[in-house]
């Protein structure tokens, strides 16, 4: 850190400088990793099964679904409980980062209104609390893979390090918009709890996509295909789920790695348009949380 | 870009809006439609300041004059709405003792947490740790989660952080107020270490004597607007004549004159001019009033402060229930004080003439009549109280 840096303030809300502000919060990263830890820590003190909770929440779910679908509503998905996490555990991922990030300076309310610190980092650090849990939700999944006897490692794995790249870019996306409106309009978590679930049904999670898209026309299979959360969803089925069987690959709209992969560049890349408006808009308001709070 | 201010704030006013019912949801903004009716309060108006590097600024005013938005506005946490702020090296605010402080996580984590949104690595809290438990006087209870510390504790625990991060510009918000006399002074202490290695620092206070023995200069602000800046000597003095003025809601400076304070005498028990008087003896203060123009109902104000310009009493023939009429020429308006509750020393009267709405004033004369409050022959203070029996 430079000895003395001077900093000029106005009424004119600073103008955003990507790079030069990731730099700055670069150089924060060790606050966003206290703060990410706190929330962890916070959200297991004085439970007697810590972080085992977070793998249950996956699991039970798993129950749930297990129970409908394969005695309620019989499908034919083998493999069932693979295929349900490898597309739940990023949904997960997605839809506490949003709701986290939508309510994050609300709930550090006490740090924004006393302390001066770059406000991006609030939601960050809740994305990063869970990516950390989906981390040991991830355990879980492997756990049912080689209780399947299936392999980890095969060429569809490469698909995952990107598919989970585009799934942050894409949280961080929204989340800068939820949070900022959320400081003004306090019903915004409550939105995105219901677009969430809306969103949640909308994405080949629970069924497979290749059902639904035989069943669309053609136009809204494009539709369909451009639910961003659809194409990272199917890029981590085909990363794992992929390699099960023949049959399993039958069941995702593609076989080739090619077709996700460009999927995903695509969405990246609308991610990062997506990015550069809201964060531009949460830096804007970012000097006015305090006094909104 | 160096200057040699550590802290440059051109002509900054702060607006607030207040919201009679802030519209906080969309279906409210949605069915209103238009914006809400908002008033708008300006915390800060037109302040400017140059604080040099290595110097200790106090600021000092009534509450709500702004002091702490000017803080915020310091560090950061708010944004001017006119004007210009230049700050120059790191700066940590002390706005709250503990802010941030999670009631579920043990000191330890706390202190690391805190520590690094205050701007500390990992490494430096590594090696200040110890002298932050140190200087907290916390060390049985460092693992202890912070919801089980008692007040002083969590108090402690905050300053100790906060100073620990070395900052070049330190903001400090009236936390000195809190603590024990034993930690005040090692706060005092340690405030005067980092004034020797030419840190510098702004310091809100409502204590006098912190400004006197600590500060280079000080800044009052009062409702928003600087009524005094330089000199610390000055900035208390003024501090204390406005502190006076709205403890009477009068000021000397919109007197308009229509009646004016001709004559004040001070008299004693026997009715001679004395303005020297025992303690529980008593004192009548007879003002002639003279009317410039006929005046409705006009109240007279008195005041008395003490050597320390403490403000000790205040009465008025309002509060009195008194009605003075019309008031055209002269008017001899006596109050007596009876049985004076006051102990020995200097003090000095204040006599001032009001419309009843409060809106106008009259006449003013602040603190010019002195008297003495002298040693009782027989000693003591006798103060007159009633008391009855009841049989039972």
């Amino acid at each position: 850190m430079s000895a003395s840096e001077t900093v000029v303030r106005t009424n004119e809300p600073p103008k955003l400088r990507m790079i030069k502000r990731f730099r700055e919060l670069w150089r924060d990263r060790e606050i966003l990793a206290n703060l990410a830890r706190k929330e962890l820590r916070v959200k297991y003190k004085s439970t007697a099964l810590g972080v085992a909770w977070s793998m249950l929440n996956p699991l039970l779910y798993l129950v749930v679904f297990y129970v409908v679908f394969t005695l309620f509503l019989p499908n034919a998905i083998p493999d069932f409980p693979i295929y349900l996490l490898s597309g739940l555990l990023p949904w997960t991922l997605f839809s506490t980062g949003l709701s986290g990030s939508t309510t994050s300076i609300l709930s550090g309310g006490n740090l924004v209104t006393k302390i001066s610190f770059p406000r991006e980092l609030l939601p960050l650090a809740t994305i990063r609390a869970q990516l950390v849990n989906f981390g040991f939700q991830f355990l879980v999944l492997i756990g049912f893979l080689l209780v399947f006897g299936h392999p980890l490692i095969h060429r569809g794995v490469i698909l995952l390090p990107l598919a989970l790249g585009v799934l942050l870019l894409f949280i961080i996306a929204l989340g800068f918009a939820t949070a900022t409106w959320n400081v003004r309009y306090r019903d915004t978590g409550h939105i995105v709890e219901l677009v969430l679930l809306m969103w949640f049904w909308s994405t080949p999670i629970v069924y497979p996509a290749k059902t639904v898209l035989e069943r669309l026309g053609s136009l809204g299979e494009t539709l369909y295909l451009l639910n961003p959360l659809t194409n990272i969803v199917l890029a981590f089925q085909r990363g794992i789920y992929g390699a099960t069987s023949e049959k399993g690959l039958d069941l995702l709209p593609a076989p080739g790695l090619r077709w996700y992969g460009l999927r995903l560049l695509a969405v990246g890349a609308a991610s990062l348009v997506i990015l550069a408006m809201t964060w531009r808009l949460f830096y804007r308001r970012s000097g006015d949380f305090a006094e909104e709070l | 870009m160096a200057t040699d201010q550590a802290i440059t704030i051109e002509g900054v006013s702060k607006r607030f809006r207040l919201y009679h019912e802030r519209p906080s949801s969309l279906k409210e903004r949605i069915l209103r439609f238009r914006r809400p009716r908002a008033e708008e309060f300006w915390a800060l108006r037109d302040v400017g300041l140059e604080v040099p590097h290595g110097k200790t600024w106090g600021l000092v005013g009534p509450n709500g004059s702004g002091k702490t938005t000017l803080l915020k506005l310091i560090g950061g946490i708010l944004r001017p709405t006119e004007g210009r702020l230049t700050t120059q090296g790191r700066i940590a605010a002390l706005l709250e003792l503990g802010a941030g402080f999670h009631p579920e996580l043990t000191g330890r984590e706390n202190v690391y947490l805190n520590a690094s949104i205050l701007g500390l690595s990992k490494k430096e809290t590594d090696r200040y740790f110890d002298d932050i438990v140190g200087f907290a006087e916390i060390e049985d209870f460092i693992d202890n989660q912070v919801k089980y510390y008692s007040s002083g504790m969590f108090v402690r625990l905050g300053f100790a952080v906060a100073v620990h991060v070395d900052p070049e510009i330190l903001l400090i918000d009236e936390v000195l107020a809190v603590g024990d006399e034993g930690f005040q002074k090692k706060c005092l202490d340690r405030v005067g270490e980092m004034q020797k290695d030419g840190r510098t620092i702004v310091f809100v206070t409502h204590a006098m004597a912190f400004v006197q023995q600590i500060c280079d200069s000080a800044t009052l602000l009062d409702s928003g607007r600087m009524r005094a800046s330089g000199d610390t000597e000055q900035v208390i003095r003024e501090f204390r004549a406005v502190m006076a003025r709205r403890r009477t809601g009068l000021t000397d400076e919109a007197a308009t004159r229509e009646v004016e304070i001709a004559h004040v005498d001070l008299l004693d028990g026997k009715g001679r001019p004395n303005s020297m008087v025992a303690p529980g003896q008593s004192l009548s203060v007879q003002i002639e009033l003279h009317a410039n123009r006929p005046v409705e109902d006009p109240v007279v104000v008195v005041g008395i402060h003490n050597a320390r310009d403490e403000w000790v009493f205040t009465s008025d023939t309002e509060r009195l229930e008194v009605k003075l009429g019309r008031l055209e020429g002269k008017l001899r308006v006596t109050f007596d004080l009876k049985a004076i509750p006051l102990l020995e020393g200097q003090y000095f009267l204040t006599i001032g003439v009001r419309d009843r709405a409060n809106e106008v004033v009259y006449d003013w004369h602040n603190r010019q009549y002195p008297f003495d409050v002298i040693r009782n022959v027989k000693g003591g203070l006798v103060i007159p109280v009633d008391v009855r029996t009841e049989r039972l």
